[in-house]
C-alpha cells in the first residue's frame, strides 16, 4: 500500500479551554509523536487503544504535560496510524505543539481531511461522512440531533422510498415501450401525472426543510448595524448575557468588527457587531468598513439599530440594501427609557440600559433566522448542500416529465425525465441501481407470447 | 478427413455461428465452421420471426456492421410490421415472420458460398489447450482440428435434456443430438457453468384451424426492410401474409391444470431459470391467477409448410394435456398437434467470465458468443456471433480490439450487461435497458456504425461511403432550418389547419418542427426557396431530412441524453487492466473485492456497475488508479 502523508489539525474548537485535542494521523504518525514527545514508552512501541503521559519537548523545554491516545491501523478513525495529543488548553501550547510536529514531516490537514481519509479507508461510507462532517461541525445542541438523525439513515431511507415510487411509475411507462404486443391495459396519462406529481409533493416537502436544515448546520448570521453610539455593543452584549451560551469569541479590536457565536434555544447565531459601513478616508478606518461589508453581505439577518436622536439613517437603510438585497431587516429602535421622538417603521422598541423590549427582540430574531417551520429531531431535515441540489434536480426533472406529458410526448421521453431524476435521487443514496424497473415489470404484469 | 490448421474454428452454425464465420471469412481469415448438421445452418429453433422491441434494433445495428440477419430476414420475411409506431421514434422496432425452411436455406447457401470458409459437419467431444491459449479442438470420431482461436456457438445443445411431462430426451432441439464433452472439458480447466431453460410451443397443422373464428393480424401496408442494402424495389421478395390472435380461457386453463402434477416445471425435474419474459402458459396460470385469458398469436411456418406456431403457448406439460387444452380454444376445436411443446434445459458459462470483446478471460483465444453466454434469441446470438468473429479476425491480423459502446449500440448495452452483471435467467434485450435509448435507434444504426462495418471491410465502401456523407447533409441542413424564418403571414394559415397555434411575427423552421403535430417537410415546403442547394439536396434525401426532423424535434432531450454520455466518458475511458491486483487493496469493501476480482472490469465505469461494488469502492479504485 503506498504511504500516506501525516497529517495533523487540531481537533477541538480554537480558543481558550480547559484541555485541546490535536489529532495526527499517517503512516509516519508514531515516528512524528515520539521526535516530540517524552514518554516512559515510545509511541511506536505502544499497544492500540492506550494512553501514555509524558512532555512535550521543544528544544529541550518542556513545552506541556500531555496525554498521547494511541490508535494503530487499521483500529482508528482514518483506519491509519493515528495519535491524539491532548495538551492543556493554551492556544500558545497548541500553536508550537502543531509547529513542531510540521517541522518534523506532518502537514497541515485540509478541511475534511481526516473523513476523507475514513471515507477511501472505507471506514464509513459517503452519507456517514457527510454527516460526520456535520457533527464535527455542529455547535449546538439541535443542531447535533440533526447529524445523528442522518447518521440513522433517515434521509437515505427517505429517499429510498420516493425512489421506489419513481420505478414504480417508469415501470408503468417502459411495459407499454416494450411490451406494446402484450394483452396489457397500459396505464393512463393522467395517472402517470398523478404519480409524478405525489413524488414531486414529498420532494417538495424534503425541500421546505433545508432552510432550516441549512440553519441548524451553518448558524443564523446576523450583522448589527447602525450609527455609532445608538448602542450596537451593549446590544449584543445583552444577548450574549441573556442566552448565557458564549460559543466562542472572535477577538477584534474596536476598529475591526467583533463575532460572538450564541445559541438561542439550542440554535446557533453568529453575531456580528459591525464598526461602520459608510466609506471613510482613515486609513485605519478602511480595513474595518471591510470587514464590516463583508459581514453584511454575508448575513440572513440585519440588526439596524437607530434611537431617537440619529433617527431613521436613510444612507445606511440605502447601504444595506445594496450589499445585500434580500436579507432580513430587523429596525430596532434602542434607549426608549429616554425621551422618544417619533421614529416610523420600527420592529421592535427596546431599551438595552433596563432591559425592555429585549425578549421580544431576542424572540424575533429566533423567529426571523429559523424561518416559519420548526421541525424536530424526529423529522427527516435535509441540511447538506449536496442533497439539496440532488433533490432540486430531481424536482427540475420530474416537472421536465410533468411538461412532457402535458406536451402528449411518448412514453420514452417520459421515461428518460424521470430516469434522470431516478439518477440524482440515487446519488444522494450513493449506491449502484440494480435493473429495478424490469424486475418491477416482470413481478407485476403477465409478460410473454 | 486429414488434420487441418485454420485461423479460426467456430464450433455451431447458430445465428451466432453464422455471423462469426461469415465476418471472420470475409475480413480474410481461413475459418472452419463445425456443425453437426449442414443443413441446419441458422436454423430457427423456437418462434418463425426476427426482430421486435429492441431485437429489431440489434438487426438493424448487425446490418450496419456488415453481418448476414437482415439480408436473410429480408429475402425469407412473409410479413413485416414496425411496432410501436404511434410512439418516439427511438422505440420503434422493425419485426418480421419469416418462412422457417427458407431462412435456413438462405443462410445455408450465403454460408456454403463464402469464400475462405469450409463447413465441418462433426460433433466436438474436445477443446484443445495449449498453456493457457486454445489450440484447436477434437471430434466425436477422433479428428483434430488445429487453430489459436476458437468461437464457441453452441447454442443450447450442450448436456441439452428435453422435457416434455415427465419424459425425458436427450437432445439441444427437436429431432436433433445434443452435445457432450464441451461443458466438461471447460470446467477441466476452470470455468464455471450452469443450467438454463427454455421452451417451445406445440406445432400444429395448418388445414385443422377455423381461422375464420380467429381474429386477422396482417403486415403494415408499406412493409419497411430490415437491411440498409436491401433493394426497396425488390422487396418483399415473398408473398405477404397475416397472422391470426386467439385466446385461452378458463375453460383451457382447467385442461392445463389438469397436467400440473406431471408438469417437470412444478415437479421440480426442471432446474434450470427460465426466462421471466417469456413463460410457459402452466407459469402464466399459476403466476397471474387472477388473468381470465391469455392472449395467443397463431404465426405461420412458412409460404409452404402445412405448419402454424402457437405463440405464447410454450409449454412442457404432457402432450395429450396439450392437445386436449388446444381443443378447448376457438378455432382450435377440431386442431391437430404435429408435435408437442417442449422444455429444453442446457448448459452455459456465466458471461462474466468473458471480456467486452468477447474473449475469455481465462483463456487466450477462446471466444464465447450466443446462448453459451446465458442470452435467449437469434437476434441477441447474432450481435455477438458478429462481434466475436469481428474481434477473432483483428486479433489475427494484430489489429485493435473492437468493443462498441453503451451510448453507440445495442449490441454494446448486450455485451456490457453480460459482462458486468452476468445472468442467471435467459438474457433477452429491452429498449428499456438502453439509458441511452433516445440515441441509440433503429432509424440511426447506419449513422453509428456504418463507419466500423467500412473499416472491417464487411460493408460495400461506397455504400458505407454515401451514409458518411449524408452526415454533411443532415448537419448543413439542421444549421439552415435554425437560420431560416418563416413570417407570420406566410405559415399562420398553415398552422391553423394543422391544429397548432400561430405565430406573431416570424420563428424559425427549427423552433416550428418542436411541435408534435408539424411535419419538417411542410415547412420545408411551405417556406418556397427551393434555390437554395442546401434545402434541395435535404428534400430530395428522404433519409437525411427525416434524420434532421428527428434531431430538432427532439433537441433537448436528445442533448441531455448526450451530455449524460460524455458525462460518463472519463470513467468509460479510465481503463483498469485485467491484471490488476485488487488484494492489495485493503480498503475495499469485502463483497466489492470479491466481485471486482470475478468479473474483472475492463474500467471504471464497468466496475461502478457491477452490483456489490460500492461508490466508495469506485473512489477507493480511482484514488489508486490515478497514483
Amino acid at each position: 500500500m503506498d504511504k500516506e502523508d501525516t497529517i495533523v489539525a487540531l481537533a477541538t474548537p480554537p480558543g481558550m479551554g480547559a484541555i485541546s485535542v490535536i489529532r495526527l494521523s499517517g503512516s509516519d504518525s508514531f515516528k512524528l509523536i515520539d521526535s516530540i514527545f517524552n514518554s516512559r514508552e515510545k509511541v511506536s512501541n505502544s499497544e492500540g487503544y492506550t494512553i501514555k503521559y509524558g512532555k512535550i519537548v521543544d528544544e529541550n523545554n518542556t513545552l506541556d504535560d500531555v496525554l498521547v491516545s494511541v490508535f494503530k491501523a487499521p483500529n482508528s478513525y482514518t483506519g491509519e496510524n493515528a495519535v491524539e495529543i491532548s495538551t492543556h488548553g493554551s492556544p500558545f501550547v497548541v500553536q508550537r505543539t502543531i509547529e513542531l510536529l510540521l517541522k518534523n514531516g506532518a502537514r497541515i490537514a485540509e478541511p475534511g481531511e481526516f473523513t476523507k481519509r475514513a471515507f477511501l479507508n472505507n471506514k464509513i461510507d459517503l452519507a456517514q461522512a457527510e454527516a460526520v462532517a456535520d457533527i464535527i461541525d455542529s455547535r449546538t445542541s439541535v443542531s447535533l440531533k440533526g447529524a445523528r438523525n442522518q447518521l440513522d439513515g433517515l434521509l437515505s431511507a427517505k429517499v429510498s422510498e420516493i425512489r421506489d415510487k419513481l420505478v414504480n411509475t417508469s415501470a408503468l411507462l417502459e411495459l407499454e415501450l416494450d411490451f406494446s404486443e402484450e394483452d396489457i391495459e397500459f396505464v393512463k396519462r393522467d395517472e402517470t401525472d398523478q404519480n409524478i406529481r405525489e413524488i414531486l409533493i414529498e420532494i417538495e416537502g424534503l425541500l421546505l426543510t433545508y432552510n432550516f436544515g441549512r440553519v441548524t448546520r451553518n448558524g443564523v448570521n446576523v450583522a448589527i448595524v447602525g450609527e455609532p453610539n445608538v448602542g450596537k455593543s451593549s446590544i449584543l452584549n445583552y444577548i450574549l448575557k441573556e442566552s448565557r451560551a458564549i460559543v466562542s469569541s472572535i477577538p477584534g479590536t474596536t476598529r475591526d468588527i467583533i463575532r460572538e457565536d450564541v445559541s438561542i434555544d439550542g440554535f446557533l447565531f453568529r453575531l456580528y457587531d459591525t464598526a461602520g459601513i459608510r466609506a471613510s478616508d482613515d486609513e485605519l478606518e478602511k480595513e474595518g468598513i471591510t470587514r464590516s461589508r463583508e459581514a453584511l453581505k454575508n448575513a440572513d439577518i440585519v440588526l439596524f439599530v437607530m434611537d431617537s436622536e440619529t433617527g431613521f439613517s436613510a444612507e445606511i437603510d440605502a447601504e444595506i440594501k445594496k450589499l445585500n438585497p434580500n436579507v432580513k431587516i430587523l429596525r430596532v429602535l434602542n434607549k426608549i427609557d429616554l425621551k422618544v421622538n417619533k421614529v416610523k417603521d420600527i420592529d421592535y422598541f427596546v431599551s438595552v440600559r433596563n432591559g425592555k423590549g429585549m425578549m421580544n427582540l431576542i424572540d424575533g430574531l429566533k423567529n426571523a433566522g429559523l424561518g416559519e417551520n420548526i421541525y424536530t429531531e424526529k423529522d427527516i431535515i435535509v441540511s447538506s448542500l449536496r442533497h439539496f441540489d440532488c433533490l432540486k434536480k430531481a424536482k427540475e426533472n420530474l416537472e421536465k416529465a410533468r411538461k412532457s406529458v402535458k406536451l402528449k410526448m411518448s412514453g420514452e421521453f417520459v421515461a428518460s425525465d424521470l430516469r434522470a431524476a431516478e439518477s440524482t435521487l440515487m446519488e444522494i443514496i450513493g449506491e449502484i441501481a440494480p435493473d429495478d424497473v424490469l424486475n418491477n415489470i416482470f413481478s407485476r404484469f403477465c409478460i410473454g407470447k | 478427413m486429414d488434420n487441418k490448421r485454420f485461423d479460426i474454428i467456430v464450433i455451431g452454425g447458430g445465428h451466432a455461428g453464422i455471423e462469426a464465420a461469415s465476418a471472420a471469412a470475409r475480413m480474410g481469415c481461413s475459418v472452419a465452421l463445425i456443425t453437426m448438421d449442414k443443413n441446419a445452418l441458422g436454423r430457427m429453433s423456437c418462434n418463425p420471426a426476427v426482430g421486435g422491441t429492441a431485437k429489431g434494433h440489434l438487426v438493424r445495428e448487425i446490418d450496419a456492421l456488415g453481418g448476414i440477419m437482415g439480408e436473410i430476414a429480408d429475402r425469407t420475411g412473409i410479413q413485416f410490421r414496425m411496432l410501436n409506431k404511434s410512439k418516439g421514434p427511438a422505440v420503434w422496432s422493425p419485426r418480421c415472420q419469416s418462412d422457417r425452411s427458407l431462412y435456413s436455406k438462405e443462410a445455408v447457401g450465403l454460408i456454403t458460398s463464402t469464400e475462405n470458409l469450409s463447413i465441418v459437419e462433426a460433433s466436438v467431444a474436445d477443446i484443445l489447450f495449449e498453456d493457457s491459449s486454445v489450440a484447436g479442438i477434437k471430434t466425436f470420431s477422433g479428428d483434430e482440428i488445429y487453430s489459436g482461436v476458437v468461437i464457441l456457438s453452441s447454442g443450447t445443445f450442450m448436456n441439452a435434456i428435453m422435457h416434455t411431462g415427465l419424459s425425458i430426451k436427450s437432445g439441444g432441439r427437436y429431432g436433433e443430438k445434443s452435445s457432450t464433452g464441451i461443458t466438461e472439458s471447460l470446467e477441466r480447466i476452470g470455468f464455471d457453468s450452469a443450467r438454463l431453460k427454455t421452451g417451445t410451443p406445440p406445432r400444429l397443422l395448418k388445414d385443422s384451424i377455423n381461422f375464420d373464428l380467429l381474429e386477422e393480424q396482417p403486415g403494415d401496408e408499406k412493409p419497411q426492410p430490415f437491411s440498409h442494402f436491401t433493394d426497396l424495389a425488390q422487396f418483399p421478395k415473398l408473398q405477404q401474409v397475416s397472422c391470426h390472435i386467439t385466446n385461452t380461457d378458463s375453460e383451457v386453463h382447467k385442461v392445463l391444470e389438469k397436467g400440473f402434477e406431471l408438469s417437470p416445471l412444478f415437479t421440480g425435474v426442471i432446474k434450470g431459470a427460465g426466462p421471466r419474459y417469456c413463460p410457459s402458459i402452466e407459469d402464466k396460470i399459476v403466476r397471474f391467477s387472477d388473468k381470465e385469458k391469455h392472449q395467443l398469436f397463431i404465426e405461420p411456418e412458412g409460404l409452404d409448410s402445412d405448419q402454424v406456431y402457437v405463440n405464447g403457448f410454450s409449454t412442457s406439460l404432457p402432450a395429450e394435456i396439450q392437445l386436449q387444452a388446444l381443443k378447448k380454444i376457438k378455432g382450435l376445436e377440431e386442431v391437430e398437434m404435429v408435435r408437442p411443446g417442449y422444455a429444453v434445459e442446457y448448459d452455459f458459462f456465466p458471461p462474466h467470465q468473458v471480456d467486452s470483446t468477447l474473449e475469455t478471460k481465462l483463456v487466450k483465444g477462446l471466444y464465447f458468443a450466443g446462448q453459451v453466454n446465458g442470452t435467449s434469441g437469434y437476434e441477441e446470438a447474432a450481435a455477438q456471433g458478429l462481434v466475436a468473429g469481428i474481434n477473432a479476425a483483428l486479433k489475427i491480423q494484430g489489429r485493435p480490439e473492437f468493443v462498441l459502446k453503451r451510448s453507440e449500440a445495442y449490441i454494446g448495452v448486450l455485451i456490457d450487461d453480460l459482462v458486468t452483471k452476468s445472468t442467471d435467467e435467459p438474457y433477452r434485450m429491452f429498449t428499456s435497458r438502453a439509458e441511452h435509448r433516445l440515441l441509440l435507434r433503429q432509424d440511426n444504426a447506419d449513422r453509428r456504425l456504418m463507419h466500423y462495418g467500412k473499416e472491417f471491410e464487411l460493408v460495400d465502401s461506397l455504400f458505407a461511403d454515401d451514409t458518411i456523407n449524408r452526415e454533411i447533409k443532415i448537419k448543413s441542413g439542421i444549421d439552415l432550418c435554425r437560420k431560416l424564418k418563416l413570417h407570420a403571414r406566410n405559415v399562420n394559415e398553415f398552422l391553423q389547419s394543422a391544429g397548432s397555434s400561430v405565430i406573431e411575427s416570424t420563428e424559425t423552421v427549427a423552433n416550428l418542427c418542436k411541435r408534435p403535430e408539424i411535419k419538417l417537410i411542410d415547412l420545408l415546403d411551405l417556406n418556397g426557396h427551393m434555390e437554395n442547394e442546401v434545402l434541395t439536396e435535404l428534400i430530395n434525401d428522404e433519409k437525411a431530412l427525416r434524420q434532421v426532423e428527428i434531431d430538432l424535434k427532439y433537441e433537448g432531450y436528445l442533448k441531455r441524453q448526450q451530455e449524460m454520455v460524455e458525462k460518463l466518458e472519463r470513467y468509460e475511458n479510465t481503463i483498469i487492466p485485467l491484471t490488476f491486483d485488487y488484494s492489495n487493496l485493503k480498503a475495499l469493501s469485502a463483497e466489492g473485492r470479491e466481485k471486482l476480482e470475478r468479473f474483472k472490469p475492463r474500467s471504471i465505469a464497468q466496475a461502478s456497475r457491477i452490483s456489490g461494488v460500492t461508490p466508495s469502492d469506485i473512489s477507493i479504485l480511482l484514488v489508486y488508479l490515478k497514483r
